[in-house]
């Protein structure tokens, strides 16, 4: 099985996020970078599948330099080589723009399987995999929790609200990883050791031929709404202070 | 030149989603700055006589579109008789609901249209045909202003934060021809949650626990509390990774981001990734037996004390109240 695993490099879930001055986005500072979280259960699916059926695992990657440490996270977890996307044109790059270098990269590369996280969780878009399955003409199946390759399809579980669905396409296709899919490994010494000499191919946006501009633009990042002051509910015993609460709710909030 | 504002209807087993309302009276709202029409795209099996409930939340014209291939919900199908309908009409801008459904919709509509696309909107404002759409990223960590600069403008919009008002227009039906070709995915088994209870996403109330719950037992409290809230129990990504419940309850920056009237948070100290995944609920409140816990600084109402005296406590008073 030729198997593809998208994977972005993000600030940590514990990561401050703070704001620039000028609101032309974030203060990149102190922030830790780690694999995207839905990433890595997708370059895991990737590495069951291939384990259970012989096969390649490609990382690729769209990111600055410092992504190629997420690229060696994969490999170190088992993939067996990297394509990093690295181009000072395309650190703003929007979904449309991600997606479009991602096809140019796998449309060359043999795939039965493309993995993508469901969402990075930097800018929660969750339009990358659906816009690489348009582009490269495959069927989608997004936010996948259960997986099974039959030989010639999968077969997968997809949660919708207040039901989950069992689908059925045919390969290649596209699959974006949902937690809940599998418990994602980690890196072995020997794992690591490995990566570093694994092949990985570094290209631009002219090699591959893609328009760099951007559809969806952030034009202002700002802070979130301020909160005002909360209130602490004051009482002698626990059932005062659900009193007064349950009274807060009804009179001043108006929510129950 | 692109004019109007187009929503896609989301509807399951002929019934209109919830989304679909808000979508239309924020669609009205847009519309009615600039003297626009509303349109919108309902896609199913005999889905043609919910056109009327468009209507009366604002929408001028449906283009209805029915094959028993679009129902249940393929992507591929709806996608290419979504794009075929936009292209045809080429409104200003287009507007999804960020449910799982047009999420999945709406970026593969907005590849095959090549245009930009802004998933789940808290807010969105149109000055002089130019769309502005406010989201939360970083999990509502920070919130970024998107413009989109290729055409038709593309947003989704977040469940449960626009209002659904009614404003009757004609909600006028336009048939379109449908050829849906042979589909790569099919839908094998529809498992419905029996257990009755709304989606996290789509909850006015959520009662959510974490780690002070000390074990799945724990939660039978806020089930309790939820059931008379008319609401849905959550928890934090401690309770979920320590298997007190399943994945699809976890409220967090890698769970479910909500945004209910009302959140009860019970026993959850506020790590910032569950504070992410929350903050954007209308009213916050915190019960914990540490002062010190993060969430009470994002806490409308904090009652600080044991939960497990507190909680049965607020259910009795609330079910007083509520009657």
């Amino acid at each position: 099985m030729n198997i593809i695993a998208c994977v972005k490099q993000v600030p940590d879930t514990e990561a401050q996020i703070k704001v620039k001055a000028d609101g032309s986005g974030i203060e990149e500072g102190q922030i830790k970078w780690v694999m995207n979280p839905y990433d890595e259960y997708g370059v895991e699916e990737a590495l069951r599948l291939k384990e259970k059926n012989g096969g390649d695992v490609t990382v690729v990657c769209v990111g600055q330099a410092r992504a190629m440490e997420t690229i060696r996270t994969a490999l170190a977890m088992g993939a067996d080589k990297g394509v990093h996307v690295s181009d000072p044109a395309l650190d703003n790059a929007d979904a449309y723009v991600t997606a479009s270098a991602l096809a140019a990269v796998i449309k060359d590369l043999p795939h039965d399987i493309i993995f993508c996280g469901q969402r990075a969780i930097d800018d929660d878009s969750g339009q990358v995999g659906a816009m690489l399955a348009e582009l490269l003409g495959l069927p989608q199946l997004t936010l996948v929790t259960k997986l099974e390759y039959t030989g010639s399809s999968v077969k997968v579980i997809r949660p919708i609200e207040g039901a989950q669905l069992s689908i059925e396409t045919a390969l290649p296709c596209v699959v974006t990883a949902q937690k809940g899919l599998n418990e994602p490994r980690y890196a072995s010494l020997p794992g690591i050791m490995k990566a570093k000499k694994k092949p990985v191919d570094v290209k631009d946006a002219a090699a591959l031929g893609i328009a760099t501009e951007v559809k969806a633009k952030v034009a202002k990042t700002v802070p979130p709404p301020a909160r005002p002051p909360g209130k602490i509910i004051c009482g002698d015993e626990p059932e005062q202070k659900a009193d007064e609460l349950a009274r807060l709710l009804r009179e001043e909030a108006k929510v129950i | 030149m692109a004019k109007g504002i187009m929503i896609v209807a989301e509807q399951r087993e002929g019934a209109l989603r919830k989304i679909s309302l808000e979508l239309a009276s924020t669609a009205r709202k847009l519309a009615d700055a600039g003297g626009d029409e509303v349109s919108a795209i309902l896609l199913g099996s005999g889905v043609e006589s919910l056109a009327a409930e468009l209507g009366k939340y604002g929408v001028d014209k449906v283009f209805v579109g029915e094959d028993a291939a679009l129902e249940p919900y393929v992507t591929e199908a709806h996608a290419e008789v979504t794009a075929k309908i936009i292209k045809e009409n080429d409104p200003a801008a287009v507007l999804f609901g960020a449910s799982v459904q047009g999420k999945d919709l709406s970026a593969r509509v907005a590849a095959k249209l090549a245009t930009g696309l802004a998933t789940d909107c808290t807010d969105v404002k149109i000055d002089g045909g130019k769309l502005t759409c406010t989201r939360p990223m970083y999990a509502g960590k920070c919130f970024g202003e998107v413009e989109i600069s290729a055409s038709p403008q593309m947003a989704s919009l977040r469940p449960n934060v626009f209002p659904a008002v009614e404003n009757a227009k004609a909600g006028a039906v336009t048939k379109v021809d449908v050829k849906v070709e042979a589909q790569k995915s099919k839908v094998l088994e529809v498992q419905k949650d029996t257990s009755g209870k709304v989606d996290l996403t789509e909850a006015n109330a959520i009662v959510s626990g974490g780690r002070g719950l000390k074990g799945p037992e724990g939660f039978a409290i806020l089930e309790e509390l939820a059931a008379v809230l008319g609401g849905t129990v959550g928890a934090s990504r401690a309770a979920v990774d320590a298997g007190w419940r399943e994945q699809k309850d976890q409220v967090g920056q890698t769970g479910k981001v909500v945004s209910p009237n009302l959140y009860v948070a019970c026993g959850i100290s506020g790590a910032i990734q569950h504070l992410a995944g929350m903050s954007s609920s209308k009213y916050i409140v915190a019960i914990n037996k540490d002062e010190e816990a993060p969430i009470f600084a994002k806490a409308d109402y904090g009652v600080v004390d044991d939960l497990f005296k507190v909680v049965p406590a607020l259910t009795g008073a609330c079910k007083k109240l509520i009657g």
